[in-house]
């Protein structure tokens, strides 16, 4: 048992841990943004509003993080006289690029489904009220409908921020040095197996229990009206 | 449009060992699910502390990370330990029986929860007058209880069957010839790496197709009596 190494690339490790918070972040709100657009199609009553944004949705869903990275990582290559002409290629070059790119739309698919059942499952009468009284539906979204919702929908959106601050992991598998490929990478030179991903699944343990402390913190402040 | 240059053969072949993983994994984790739940709910205040430290730490730690670590860190962990006690031993675990027993595992600790939440919802009265009828627990268990959480836990079970499903993925990493290893050949051989990921994500995307049509029939079927 080593276990001298974890402390000797503390230093390294820190950085990964910084990564893997910076990745977590951008996914979140570039999904955020996106989901609330996809949740706002998927509730349309247009057909070809609701069709595009059911079919991303279904298909970000439907399929694996690790296919979805590699289909833009390895995939934008086979593009990459398309891709260059219009002057992106230098981004879908970039691994971290291609991994805040998949990362932001697969949490946007995945909250866009629960933005949308919580929106739906707010009162119907209230909306009938709003609209009697003469709100238009902009000030009946932002003042009956959006606070609710996110009542509604907040314990599952704070299980799906977990899931993605998780999921993060497998970005190392396309290169960029998160937590894990920073482990991996020390653990090439080190040969500390257990050792290395003992102290980073504690790492993640330490994120995660953060992450729901604060959440639950947020949920009591958001439903104080019930107490 | 698929054209893979023969290539596609191979990724139907690794979807045979993707389901085989899929299903046993499934297994073992409902397994692990029934006895957690029957532990978190039972008297034993050392059984409700094991199994909840159980779902806590598995649900806390990313799949890949838990994945590495038993595929890599445990046959080191196990040889560094009996060369202390002065043994030598070779550990070596086959991909296919690391793949089976790490997703077990790790979604065993989600059907713990939904185990839990549909023994929940079977009314007390019925194991009360069970136990007054004078049937042993054990008898209880298997006549009353089961059946009818078997019920509730179907659109549970569902979900944590999707989310292994496409867990199965990350097995790659550790060499099995599953489709999304078969995938990476096809996509190096013939220099298609797009077409050859979509052709991956469309093979989940019928994989959670089927789940869902068999999800509904399951429905059904055990609705029957309540409908």
């Amino acid at each position: 048992m080593s276990w001298y190494i974890v402390w000797d690339n503390a230093g390294w490790l820190l950085e990964g841990f910084w990564v893997t918070l910076q990745l977590t972040a951008s996914a979140v709100i570039i999904g955020l943004v996106l989901a609330l657009v996809l949740a706002l199609l998927t509730l349309s009553t247009h057909r070809y509003y609701r069709w595009p944004a059911e079919t991303i949705t279904f298909f970000f869903r439907g399929t694996p993080l690790l296919v979805q990275l590699f289909l833009v990582y390895y995939g934008s290559g086979q593009f990459r006289d398309e891709l260059d002409s219009i002057g992106l290629w230098s981004l879908f070059r970039e691994a971290y690029f291609c991994a805040i790119f998949v990362l932001a739309l697969n949490t946007a698919a995945y909250s866009a489904e629960i933005f949308s059942g919580a929106i739906r499952s707010v009162d119907k009468n209230q909306i009938e009220a709003g609209r009697a009284v003469g709100m238009t539906s902009l000030v009946l979204y932002r003042r009956i409908v959006l606070p609710q919702a996110m009542r509604i929908g907040w314990t599952s959106y704070s299980n799906e921020i977990i899931f993605i601050m998780q999921a993060t992991s497998l970005v190392s598998i396309i290169t960029v040095l998160d937590l894990t490929g920073v482990a991996g990478r020390i653990i090439s030179k080190t040969f500390a197996i257990y050792e290395v991903y003992i102290a980073i699944a504690l790492m993640y343990l330490v994120i995660t229990y953060s992450m729901v402390f604060i959440f639950s913190r947020l949920e009591k402040r958001l439903n104080r009206h019930k107490m | 449009m698929f054209d893979l240059e023969g290539y596609s053969y191979a990724i139907f072949l690794g979807l045979e060992q993707t389901l085989l993983v899929g299903l046993l994994a499934m297994l073992l984790a409902c397994t692990i699910g029934v006895f957690g739940a029957l532990a978190k709910t039972s008297s034993s205040h050392t059984l409700r502390v094991v199994a909840s430290f159980y779902t806590a730490t598995i649900r806390g730690i990313p799949e890949l990370i838990l994945l590495l670590l038993i595929f890599y860190g445990v046959p080191t962990l196990l040889q560094d330990s009996a060369a202390s006690l002065g043994l030598e031993m070779i550990v070596d675990l086959n991909p296919f029986i690391a793949g089976v027993i790490t997703l077990g595992f790790i979604y065993g600790a989600f059907s713990v929860e939904v185990f839990r939440g549909a023994f929940g919802q079977v009314p007390v009265g019925q194991i009360e007058a069970a136990r007054a009828m004078g049937m042993r627990p054990w008898l209880i268990f298997y006549r009353i209880l089961f059946p009818q959480a078997l019920r509730f836990s179907i659109p549970g079970l569902s979900n944590v069957w999707m989310l292994l499903i496409k867990a199965t993925a990350l097995i790659s990493v550790i060499q099995l010839d599953e489709v999304m290893r078969m995938t990476k050949i096809a996509a190096n051989a013939t220099q298609k790496p797009f077409t050859a990921y979509l052709f991956a994500a469309l093979l989940f995307l019928a994989i959670t197709l089927v789940s869902m049509v068999i999800q509904k029939y399951l429905e059904n079927k055990y609705a029957r009596g309540y409908q």
